[in-house]
């Protein structure tokens, strides 16, 4: 079936040839007056991330540096028509699970498969079949391949110092090395987000990431977790591309006693938020917590249009003090990709790791510390309001790894 | 979406093509990256190592020792393998005979279902249908409102009517019933497969509405946990196919291979975008093809037959080999390419298109081409036919003439030029004798692929035309400035053209 193309790509050489032909030429020569352009939003794809119009010899993938000078100046009469809803403020209790989840709880699944492993080995000597053992149990964690083989490359030489001979030692070991890559990282205590330190300037956290993976209901629980600790906070519906995702937001609104500005579907989402600085610094609010539209981070207008975002939230009163990238734990390893592109066009200081309270074990987000020094600082465990718990890296991995003392 | 997965097979096989004889030690290596591979792509464990298994059964030691490219024949394997796995038909929905057929659509939080739902709603009304949504997700805040805009804005019908799911769907179909809806589909709530009580209501749903197609909606980006999620869902729900989403993000989609595997249930539709008309029927074959950068190469040749003037197109593909192509043969090109649709979707069906081509592809703006167009309209008939013609002074008066810079009259020269002289060596015309001529589709393919594989800077190291491209810069190569030296700058970092007289 395969040699099927082969045949008909023989059969129709010139066809194809023409059009790589001038798809080189116009793409290639094209992006070189394209460049300068700009405009970004999805109704109009605009500005192509230009094939290198710089003669850089080395592929790059790096593009921003020629579109990021693109600065553009907003305009506030472009503001849109705004909504500010007022809190209902009930359902709120309702939401509110009777005690709130641990880590350990939310990690059954992942602690269920290296504990069984554990009993396994516990009867064995350290070999060939135990290192297996161990990688495909890292591997299906999502761990990764290039993590993986660098955790059980300490552990093999750590081995043959005769620093580990019992299966006891192999998996304080292995916990060991676990936890120290997580470590590595600088992590705020006790998941405390940044704050502005300009007594005129407004903090905004700018929550962003791929779609489906969970930022209107992570903002929801943030916003709940930031006013418990007496902060006044006002949501920013900044994703007005999905239907409904306003109402969404509106409804977290509610549940957490926030207020929460929003503009019309479809609107500039830079506008919403430059709406929400100006109410947020009129009425004295605390924090601006901004949703953004989900984008898959190799659009490359989308990204551009986040970057925005970015730029405007940043200006007078605004100061960006966080911008945390939410993964979904069931997210494989394009995970790390989704993590180094965002940060790369809007510098991520935190990620968010939710749906923990599934089957996934959100094993990528050491491949995203490891490689990428950038922090994991909340889990989502579930759908409540109170569903959101500061990543603790000793909790993390003793659940991923168990607890008990070898007998 | 496969890109780093074939570009890994190609390095794997580059790789064992270097090599004059291939041990058993070569091929478990080889096995080894593909397995890496595979892995990086999120391939299920077990699937990758039955995968590899099979891989190696089609692999004879003695067969690759005696072929001239054994790479070639490893990615083969891969590439068959590939195939039977992902395999069979694509999925050919078969209507109830007493309508309306009714969809379900089950998956995990944020896998796409509500987007789906509108996807499908969209598609069958392409196909003549008169679908409708039913919202079901009772869970999310404001799931129902957004399948009510989505419906409205694809002009399906919409309901949603009840106090708990069950009776929504049930209210759903009674009402499809009576107002003549053919096509019913289904929007649950997102739920894991370990929360019973969900699990249990879904099964509920299905029992209640007896659906003719059960789909898991599953995001491409899913990782290891993706069997998992199929296998639980499989159990209770007795799965007829899978609709795979945000296959247009760079996931290397290895959820796709381990579901199927697993499963053994179709991967019937696969959403591309984020517009309603962004889903189509899987096609497992081309699907393969892509993983090992072939392009989807049968939907660009069906789309070339529907609609190209071939006759006129062997003519100037004919002239652009003997190195006569002219801007005269680019215009009409053009036309021709035009007729296709939007040029960017087009480019992207290349086959092993590069990674900056393939962006550029995907963000392209259409009404570039005019712009393009523009240019080479304001050239003389004369400057048409004979573009060497072109010196500084005729480059400014078109640039004059098309309201563009000199700049970018220049550019589209010297890309032209270069294409051209490309493609001249191709062809077998340009004095080298040890090229592979049109007769060879596969050193063919080999070479399109290079070449679009290349940023337009790189396309002049690649003129010596060897698939690696290490060959001696050609006469210009000098002119280009320091690799990295010119990184930040904007504007004035391009490369004055070759004079070409």
């Amino acid at each position: 079936m395969g040699m099927n193309a082969e045949m008909l790509l023989a059969a129709v050489d010139p066809t194809l040839l023409l059009v790589v032909f001038s798809s080189v030429i116009v793409l290639g020569g094209g992006a070189v007056v394209v460049q300068r352009r700009s405009g970004q939003r999805r109704e109009t794809p605009p500005s192509v991330p230009a094939p290198s119009a710089a003669p850089v010899a080395s592929t790059t993938l790096d593009h921003s540096s020629g579109l990021g000078a693109t600065e553009e100046v907003v305009d506030p009469g472009d503001a849109q028509p705004l909504v500010v809803e007022a809190p209902v403020g009930v359902e709120a209790a309702a939401a509110v699970v009777a005690a709130p989840p641990t880590v350990e709880g939310s990690l059954q699944k992942s602690r269920g498969l290296f504990s069984s492993l554990r009993a396994a080995r516990r009867l064995k000597a350290i070999d060939e079949g135990t290192w297996e053992d161990l990688e495909a149990t890292m591997l299906r964690a999502d761990v990764g391949v290039a993590t993986t083989a660098l955790v059980l490359t300490a552990l093999k030489e750590q081995v043959k110092e005769g620093l580990i001979s019992d299966d006891a030692g192999l998996f304080a070991g292995l916990k060991q090395q676990l936890t120290a890559v997580l470590d590595r990282t600088v992590r705020p205590a006790n998941g405390e987000l940044a704050r502005t330190s300009s007594d005129e300037a407004v903090t905004v956290w700018l929550v962003v990431g791929v779609n489906g993976v969970g930022k209107t209901t992570t903002i929801g629980k943030l916003a709940n977790r930031a006013s418990n600790e007496g902060l006044k906070v006002l949501l920013a519906a900044g994703d007005t591309f999905r239907a409904a995702a306003g109402e969404q937001l509106a409804t977290w609104g509610d549940r957490s006693d926030t207020e929460v500005v929003r503009g019309a579907a479809g609107g500039d989402p830079s506008a919403i938020i430059f709406d929400a600085l100006q109410r947020a610094k009129a009425k004295n609010y605390d924090v601006v917590l901004a949703d953004t539209a989900g984008r898959l981070h190799n659009k490359v207008n989308l990204v551009e249009e986040l970057k925005k975002i970015r730029r405007v939230a940043d200006k007078e009163p605004g100061d960006v003090t966080e911008v945390l990238l939410v993964i979904d734990a069931t997210t494989g390893q394009n995970a790390l990709v989704q993590a180094r592109q965002f940060t790369e066009a809007v510098s991520v200081t935190g990620v968010v790791l939710t749906k923990l309270d599934g089957t996934a074990k959100g094993g990528v987000v050491l491949a995203i510390e490891a490689e990428l020094g950038i922090p994991v600082r909340f889990i989502g465990v579930g759908e409540g309001v109170n569903d959101l718990l500061v990543f603790e890296p000793r909790a993390f991995i003793d659940a991923l790894v168990g607890d008990d003392q070898l007998g | 979406m496969f890109d780093a997965l074939s570009d890994r097979l190609e390095r794997i096989g580059g790789r064992l093509r270097g090599r004059g004889r291939i041990s058993a030690q070569d091929l478990a290596e080889a096995l080894g990256e593909i397995r890496t591979a595979l892995l990086e792509a999120d391939v299920e464990l077990s699937v990758a190592r039955a995968f590899c298994d099979n891989v190696a059964a089609r692999c004879s030691i003695e067969e690759l020792s005696k072929s001239l490219t054994p790479g070639q024949q490893v990615v083969k394997a891969v590439h068959e393998e590939l195939i039977s796995v992902l395999g069979g038909e694509t999925l050919k929905i078969t209507y109830a005979s007493r309508p309306p057929t009714v969809i379900l659509l089950a998956g995990l939080q944020g896998a796409g279902k509500t987007t789906t739902a509108g996807k499908l709603a969209t598609w069958f009304k392409s196909q003549g249908r008169n679908p409708m949504v039913v919202a079901a997700d009772l869970q999310r805040p404001a799931a129902v409102e957004q399948l009510r805009i989505l419906a409205e804005q694809a002009g399906v019908g919409f309901h949603s009517f009840g106090t708990s799911p069950v009776e929504v769907v049930k209210n759903g179909v009674d009402e499809a019933v009576r107002i003549g809806r053919d096509v019913v589909i289904l929007d649950t709530a997102g739920r894991l497969s370990i929360d019973e009580a969900l699990m249990a209501e879904v099964k509920a749903i299905s029992a209640a509405t007896t659906p003719h197609y059960t789909f898991l909606v599953i995001d491409a980006m899913t990782g290891q946990d993706a069997v998992h999620t199929a296998k639980a869902f499989d159990e209770t729900l007795a799965l007829d196919g899978v609709v795979l989403t945000k296959l247009d993000g760079d996931a290397r989609g290895g959820a796709a291979l381990s579901v199927k595997y697993v499963l053994g249930k179709p991967i019937a539709f696969a959403s591309t975008g984020e517009r309603l008309g962004d889903l189509e029927l899987f096609h497992p074959d081309r699907m393969a093809d892509r993983i090992l950068g072939m392009g989807d190469v049968l939907s660009l040749i069906e789309q070339a037959e529907r609609t190209m003037d071939t006759a006129k197109l062997g003519e100037s593909a004919g002239r652009m080999l003997a190195g006569q192509f002219t801007f005269d043969d680019f215009l009409e090109q053009m036309n021709q390419i035009k007729k296709m649709g939007s040029f960017g979707s087009i480019a992207r069906l290349i086959p092993g298109m590069g990674k900056q081509l393939k962006e550029a592809a995907s963000q392209f703006d259409d009404r570039e081409i005019a712009r393009i167009e523009g240019m080479v309209h304001s050239m003389t008939a004369q400057e048409r036919q004979n573009p060497d013609l072109i010196d500084r002074s005729r480059q400014t008066r078109i640039a004059h003439g098309s309201g563009r810079s000199v700049a970018d009259v220049a550019a589209l020269l010297k890309q032209f030029k270069q294409m051209a002289k490309m493609m001249k060596s191709l062809g077998g015309g340009g004095g080298m004798p040890q090229m592979p001529g049109m007769g060879n589709p596969l050193a063919m393919r080999k070479q399109l692929q290079a070449m679009s594989q290349a940023s337009p800077e790189q396309l002049s190291g690649l003129l010596g035309g060897t698939p690696t491209g290490a060959t001696a810069p050609p006469p210009w190569a000098a002119q280009k400035p320091a690799s990295g030296s010119k990184k930040g700058k904007k504007k004035g970092g391009r490369v004055t053209p070759p004079k070409g007289r």
